[in-house]
């Protein structure tokens, strides 16, 4: 067999977590991918994040399009079921199974390509139904799969490895995700796990759409250089707006927070997200606010990280459309049927 | 002409003014009456302001297609009074709005003109544009029922059921009703020889359009996610679905739906949506027509090769890109059948009717739940948006819908070790898991090559013996797909093959044949594949009459195609004009070909 298994022992004394499970439990197959590509980083933050926040895997679900990116749910958690579906439609085959089971816990894995060229129409329709999920694109500027054209993201003046200088105008996913209506909107980057980690726990618990931005360089075509996308690039101009801890609702605000700059925002479990703001005037309820920041650090060449938005009043999908709370695929078929009497007295409405 | 229960009339309006209510209650009229009768709608691809045109067949003989001539024109469109007198049958009748003198210059010896002056009439008698316009329509209605003998009491006990909630208007309309009705009384000799007398064959029958029947019926099959982007004429199959979810899914206690209707921004996504709720354990479908087939390509070859079951209506409409959408044709088989790239083939189920658009909805999400696949339900705007009588749709309490073969968790706990793709039981089916149910249930669905444990792979013989598999998977299928509807004249070697809406206009041209004395067996192929009884059938025939509404003989080269039936032996008989198939074509296609025949 051409895919590799990876032997599934763990050290005995490996921490568990609420559900007797290590890390190991959460990994995949052994990755394919370059040596030093950013999604492995990804991959990784997305095991520790999962692992930490005690998710049976089999109630989670890791829907995917094509590219580099979308290769990684193979590369963790094994004992989850998998889609990897066909380029640039992962929010729709995300739409549906949400639709029909809205009680599993759904990670759409993406790329640049994959969400703001192919994907564009998707991932602008999939944010305005705020979809209960965890959104991750992971972000190089380029197309990795197909061997390092520019991609949507790419920014101007970026340079690539064989070509000229990119003149066009990037799409910037997180204010797009702000202008089209998003309910959590996040930017990371691979190289700073510690920060990602918690932002993907904050994506996973949100109830509604969250969007994960994650700077995730491609070593082998973009990573050079004259390239906005590198690891050198973005470790010197990553800019973290705000700091970001994620607390379940088990655990205790530690009173490390000092007051004024600290701001918990309550998720529909419990759990908290808990803000460190670098930047005092920075309200990450206020998408206004959120939006004109962003164009500010954008024009001054910063790449802004941290939970840059969050609104946990709107109502995801099912809410917005009124559907039981019992997920769809449960309903028991006599309940779905009206039966022969009520077709028999439909009838008489034909005649 | 003076046959009673035999009539054909034409109504020309214009679109928007309301003629389609005045229709309606003119074919129930006669429906209630118990005679046989058959709506078709010609409708232009527009919202207010263009010609229409309805047509009611009634068929005391109960035929289902449409006829050949027109016998009463109404011409209430000046814009085609001229195309519309130039169509009457010689020896019929055409009455028109007498308000406004017309040309001399239009004018036919050869038919009978009778003119009413229904909007002075309707002028004098009501308030406001629209409700002068409207009662005009409805005052048109009564001329008929008096040229006709259409029963009166019929029509007002239809009014008041129609208004129940609005008294007033049930006086208003019947008031237009005896406009049109004693005028036509007093000024004419009514009423004429094509006139109508009460039967008793509508009993146990409805009236209804296919779309309806087919949102119904994947309420009853339990479909619970319904994605769609709208396109005429599929859009209706979701309004049905969704008026019979609200009134029959809705939960009594917190008023919650138990159904989902995602309005997609588009045809991939629509396909996306149900492929990922399939995925996950819902009954799950979308409704489209042939240019949302071209855009869901990519996603249903993903379904075959990953077998994921989907269902897919796809209302048939005329010609290549925007084409004719308002008019009809079976032009999709092709593009359905071998939908996406690669090697892939699909199961496609073909309704003749509404009532088979009904019961053909469910044994669409069987088949596709049970083969793993995705099934295309290739409906016409003939079927899909005219009215056909039918008999009553009827429930069988005892159904239980084949959900194929999904693992239950304690299936998979008693299991060593799950593999998706192992065709454990020799039928090319493999067994599939839903995520959640179980630890050791889960996989990796992909596109991307795969091998029978459901691994990523690059191997030839691993990726060769998964697509060899889903051959013996095709085979299944082929067995458990709807037989076809055959029928034996009489002993002889000549025959007509033919699939969905054309069935109703080659059953009337075989009788009218059967007159002449030319016999002609009958096979209607109700799916592909094609079983043993369809390659049986066309065995046992020398010459075989392939009729079909498309231009390039798509129903024949499949038959070629997948029965290995000889280029030869198969005529094309093709009627691709966007207008329903009526019997006259039938006839008059297989006396050329005798007369070839002979000749030759
Ligand atoms: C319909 C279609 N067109 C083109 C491709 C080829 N293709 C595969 S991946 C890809 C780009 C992926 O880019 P991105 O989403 O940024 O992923 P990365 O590889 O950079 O992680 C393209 C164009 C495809 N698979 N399908
Ligand atoms: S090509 Fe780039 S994106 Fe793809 S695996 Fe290699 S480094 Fe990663
Ligand atoms: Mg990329």
């Amino acid at each position: 067999m051409s895919y590799i298994a990876k032997p599934n022992v763990s050290h005995p004394k490996a921490p568990k977590n609420e559900l007797g499970l290590t890390e190991r439990d959460y990994e995949g197959v052994v990755s394919t991918l370059c040596a030093g590509c950013g999604h492995d980083s990804v991959t990784a933050a997305i095991i520790q994040a999962v692992f930490e926040l005690g998710i049976e895997p089999y109630k989670m679900c890791k829907i995917s399009g094509i590219g580099c990116s979308s290769k990684t749910p193979a590369y963790f958690a094994s004992q989850s079921h998998g889609f990897n579906s066909v380029h640039g439609r992962m929010p729709s085959v995300t739409t549906g199974a949400n639709a029909a089971n809205s009680a599993l816990t759904y990670i759409g894995v993406s790329g640049d390509g994959d969400s703001l060229s192919i994907g564009m129409g998707q991932f602008a329709h999939v944010i305005r139904r705020n979809l209960d999920m965890c959104y991750v694109i992971e972000n190089n500027g380029v197309y990795g799969l197909t061997k390092g054209q520019y991609s949507a993201t790419a920014d101007v003046g970026t340079v690539g490895k064989k070509g000229p200088a990119n003149k066009q105008m990037p799409i910037d996913p997180v204010s797009t995700a702000i202008g089209l209506g998003a309910t959590y909107i996040a930017r990371g980057f691979s190289g700073a796990k510690e920060q990602l980690v918690p932002l993907i726990k904050g994506a996973i618990m949100h109830k509604g759409f969250a969007l994960l931005d994650v700077i995730s360089p491609c070593v082998t075509f973009n990573d050079h250089e004259g390239s906005t996308k590198s690891y050198a690039h973005t470790r010197e101009h990553y800019h973290r707006v705000i700091k970001t801890d994620f607390v379940r609702p088990s655990e205790e605000i530690v009173a490390a927070y000092e007051a004024g700059d600290t701001m918990p925002i309550k998720l529909h479990d419990g759990s908290k997200i808990v803000f460190r703001r670098v930047d005092k005037d920075y309200d990450p309820t206020s998408r206004a606010a959120a939006f004109s920041y962003l164009r500010d650090s954008v024009n001054a060449g910063e790449i802004i990280t941290g939970l840059l938005y969050i609104d946990e009043e709107t109502g995801d999908m099912h809410d917005l459309s009124g559907s039981v709370s019992e997920p769809l695929s449960k309903i028991p078929y006599e309940e779905l049927n009206p039966g022969a009497d009520q077709l028999a007295s439909l009838m008489d409405q034909y005649r | 002409m003076s046959k009673v229960n035999d009539v054909v009339i034409k109504v020309a309006t214009v679109n928007g003014t309301g003629s389609a209510s005045a229709n309606g209650l003119l074919m129930k009229s006669i429906f209630r009456m118990g005679i046989p009768v058959v709506g078709k709608n010609f409708f232009p691809s527009n919202i207010q302001g263009l010609p229409t045109w309805y047509e009611v067949r009634v068929t005391g003989d109960g035929h289902q297609s449409r006829a050949d001539r027109i016998d009463v024109m109404i011409a209430m469109n000046a814009q085609t009074y001229e195309r519309d007198m130039a169509e009457v049958t010689p020896g019929g009748w055409l009455i028109y709005d007498s308000t406004w003198p017309r040309s001399k210059l239009l004018d036919r010896k050869d038919i009978t003109v009778l003119g009413i002056p229904l909007s002075r009439m309707c002028n004098e008698r009501f308030d406001g544009v629209r409700a002068r316009i409207l009662m005009k329509n409805i005052a048109y209605v009564g001329a008929i029922a008096a040229l006709l003998d259409i029963d009166l009491d019929v029509i007002k006990t239809l009014l008041e059921q129609t208004f129940a909630s609005k008294k007033h208007l049930v006086a208003s309309n019947l008031e237009a009703i005896m406009l049109g009705y004693n005028y036509a009384q007093e000024q004419f000799d009514c009423p004429l020889p094509p006139r109508l007398e009460a039967m008793d064959k509508t009993k146990g029958h409805i009236i209804v359009d296919g779309n309806t029947a087919a949102g119904l019926g994947c309420v009853y099959a339990g479909a619970t996610v319904g994605a769609w982007y709208p396109i005429t004429p599929s859009t209706s199959v979701m309004d049905a679905y969704k008026s019979f979810c609200k009134q029959y899914r809705m939960d009594e206690e917190t008023d919650g739906k138990k159904f989902c209707i995602i309005q997609a921004e588009d045809e991939l996504a629509a396909i996306g949506v149900v492929l990922g709720a399939s995925w996950n354990g819902a009954r799950a479908f979308t409704p489209t027509s042939g240019p949302g087939i071209s855009l869901m390509s990519e996603f249903i070859g993903f379904a075959y090769y990953a077998e994921l079951p989907a269902v897919i209506f796809d209302i048939q409409r005329t010609g290549p890109s925007t084409g004719m959408p308002t008019r009809t044709q079976q032009c999709d088989l092709m593009s359905c059948a071998y939908a996406s790239h690669g090697d892939t083939k699909h199961v496609l189920l073909f309704p003749a009717n509404p009532e088979e658009c009904f019961y053909m909805a469910v044994n669409a999400f069987d088949l596709a739940d049970r083969l793993q696949t995705p099934v295309m339900v290739l409906s016409d705007i003939d079927i899909g948006m005219n009215d056909w009588m039918c008999p009553d749709l009827k429930w069988d309490e005892n159904y239980q819908p084949d959900r194929g073969k999904v693992l239950n968790a304690e299936q998979i706990e008693s299991m060593e070790k799950f593999y998706r793709y192992l065709d454990v039981d020799g039928d090319g089916i493999p067994y599939r898991t839903l995520p959640g149910e179980h630890p050791k249930g889960a996989f990796f669905t992909r596109g991307s090559g795969h091998n029978k444990y459901g691994g990523y792979t690059e191997d030839s013989h691993e990726y060769q013996e998964v697509v060899d598999r889903l051959l013996v998977k095709w085979e299944t299928a082929r067995k458990i797909v709807p037989e076809p509807e055959i029928a034996y004249s009489k002993f002889n070697k000549t025959a007509i093959v033919s699939l969905g809406s054309c069935d109703g206009a080659v059953k009337e041209a075989l009788s009218i044949l059967e007159e002449k004395n030319i016999g002609l067996n009958y096979c209607r192929i109700k799916a592909f594949p094609f079983g043993d009884a369809v390659r049986d059938f066309i065995d046992q025939h020398d010459e075989i009459y392939v009729v079909e509404q498309n231009r390039d003989a798509q129903l024949r080269s499949l038959l070629m195609l997948d029965a290995g039936i000889p280029q030869t032996k198969i005529q094309p008989m093709l009627h691709y004009n966007g207008m329903p198939l009526d019997a006259s074509f039938v006839v008059d296609s297989v006396l050329a070909e005798i007369a070839k025949g002979r000749a030759a």
